[in-house]
């Protein structure tokens, strides 16, 4: 499960019927890395996530994770991957321990318990464990939601829009997490609109504008200016 | 436990878990059957006498209609927040996904029939104890093979924005087969001299139908749910 160094995107192209909502689209990044897919609303930067998390087939091209690709792999690639989306994946009737434990349970881990404790020490959400969900700001349901994404030590995480309708406090502590996961050799990749909080944080960028690549680039710093003249 | 039963389990019981909190399912369809069968009890039961074959015709329209709607409550909660994302994401066997919906589908509409069966009993004079097993047996075939079906393409539709119009259009004539064979086979049973080698056959086919039906389903639920 753990030999995910390298995620390698090559000529990844994606049809809706006569739409493309994504062409042309390659990349390779390594663990240890955060890659940031920018770009405007409907860049394409959804879609590539979902093709990256295997829940949609590229019309072209491939995505090999490490030596295994999408088309192979199956349940042992979905197992290596993590993902959080804009909508938190969380059902508001169950309690964070519940909904926890749920997803603990899918994803066959051992001692569903004691992991559950964990995560939930992790999102600082010990004492609110058996609250529904329904009951909590979007700060934490997004801790709640990125602890489900991490439950079962996924190589590749992948986030969308991850800082969306968080305060700044939330926001430092999100990001600190990323770094956590990433010193642990993860690979990750967001899609964000956020640049002032993907400044210093991203390896590298990617920046997309109606389904294609328009740039990359692997300075994170002056983000903006540089998204500015990509995407222009 | 075996990583595909586990799944399938699992999933069961979070939808029964949701559904306990809620009782926004078993409430509204059970409402709706009980309704459905009251309103026809009105208009076709003359001095206490039913006309021929209608109670086995208004069983099966009320568990075809409160199962339609059941069906596309229990993948709602899934769309809302995009969890149906978050179960294709598990490394288990995705079709574990679709057994677990099934089940819990399954067990809803269960306990609706239990109310459903004795009030059409009472309300059409249907000998529903004489013959208790072959219908106990039929309902449990029939609604096993409408939700077969429903369960696939409640689950092929969560995304699509006329699902609501889409299911019963998309359902109904593909379970043509069981909803005749569900109806023939309780109104042999419901006859004034039963007629069990006619509901036998009825029943077979039933169990033929949903062989056929849980493996298509189970075939294609990978494919149709991988975009």
């Amino acid at each position: 499960m753990s030999e995910l160094r390298r995620l390698i995107v090559t000529d990844v192209a994606r049809h809706y019927g006569r739409r493309k909502a994504l062409s042309h689209v390659s990349f390779t990044c390594d663990a240890g890395d955060i890659v940031g897919l920018l770009g405007p609303n409907g860049a394409g930067k959804s879609t590539l996530l979902n093709i990256l998390a295997t829940l949609v087939a590229p019309s072209r091209g491939s995505v090999h994770y490490g030596d295994r690709c999408a088309s192979d792999g199956g349940a042992g690639i979905r197992g290596l991957i993590g993902m959080l989306g804009h909508d938190l994946f969380l059902y508001p009737e169950l309690t964070a321990r519940e909904n926890l434990s749920f997803f603990a349970h899918l994803y066959g881990l051992s001692d569903v318990a004691a992991t559950v404790t964990a995560a939930l020490a992790q999102a600082g959400l010990s004492d609110r464990a058996d609250d529904f969900v329904s009951s909590f700001s979007r700060g934490m349901r997004q801790r709640v939601a990125l602890e489900r994404a991490l439950l079962h030590g996924p190589r590749l995480i992948l986030l969308d829009e991850p800082f969306t309708g968080l305060d700044q406090a939330s926001t430092a502590a999100l990001v600190a997490r990323l770094q956590e996961r990433q010193k642990a050799g993860c690979l990750i990749v967001l899609a964000t609109h956020d640049l002032d909080v993907a400044e210093g944080l991203l390896t590298r960028a990617i920046y997309l504008k109606e389904g294609r690549m328009v740039g990359t680039d692997t300075d994170s710093r002056g983000l903006l200016d540089r998204y500015r003249k990509a995407i222009q | 436990m075996n990583s595909f039963f586990r799944v399938a389990w699992h999933v069961m019981k979070k939808d029964l878990t949701v559904e306990v909190r809620s009782l926004e399912i078993l409430s509204t369809t059970l409402f709706f059957a009980v309704t459905v069968v009251l309103m026809f009890s009105f208009g076709l039961v003359v001095d206490g006498r039913p006309l021929n074959d209608v109670a086995a015709a208004i069983l099966w329209v009320a568990i075809a209609f409160s199962g339609t709607l059941a069906l596309g409550r229990t993948f709602e909660r899934e769309r809302q927040n995009d969890t149906l994302r978050a179960l294709l994401l598990a490394p288990g066997d995705r079709p574990a996904i679709y057994v677990g919906k099934l089940a819990g589908i399954l067990l809803l509409l269960g306990l609706v029939e239990i109310v459903l069966v004795p009030l059409i009993g009472l309300l059409f004079a249907a000998p529903i104890i004489t013959h208790a097993v072959p219908l106990a047996l039929l309902v449990i075939f029939g609604t096993l093979g409408f939700c077969a079906v429903g369960t696939l393409f409640a689950a092929m539709l969560v995304r699509a924005r006329s699902r609501d119009v889409l299911l019963p259009i998309m359902l109904y004539p593909m379970t043509v087969p069981v909803m005749i064979a569900g109806v023939r086979g309780t109104a042999a049973l419901f006859q004034p001299v039963a007629e069990p080698a006619v509901a036998q056959f009825w029943l077979s086919l039933l169990l033929a139908f949903d062989v056929v039906f849980v493996v298509l389903a189970l075939w294609t639920f990978e494919p149709v749910m991988t975009d």
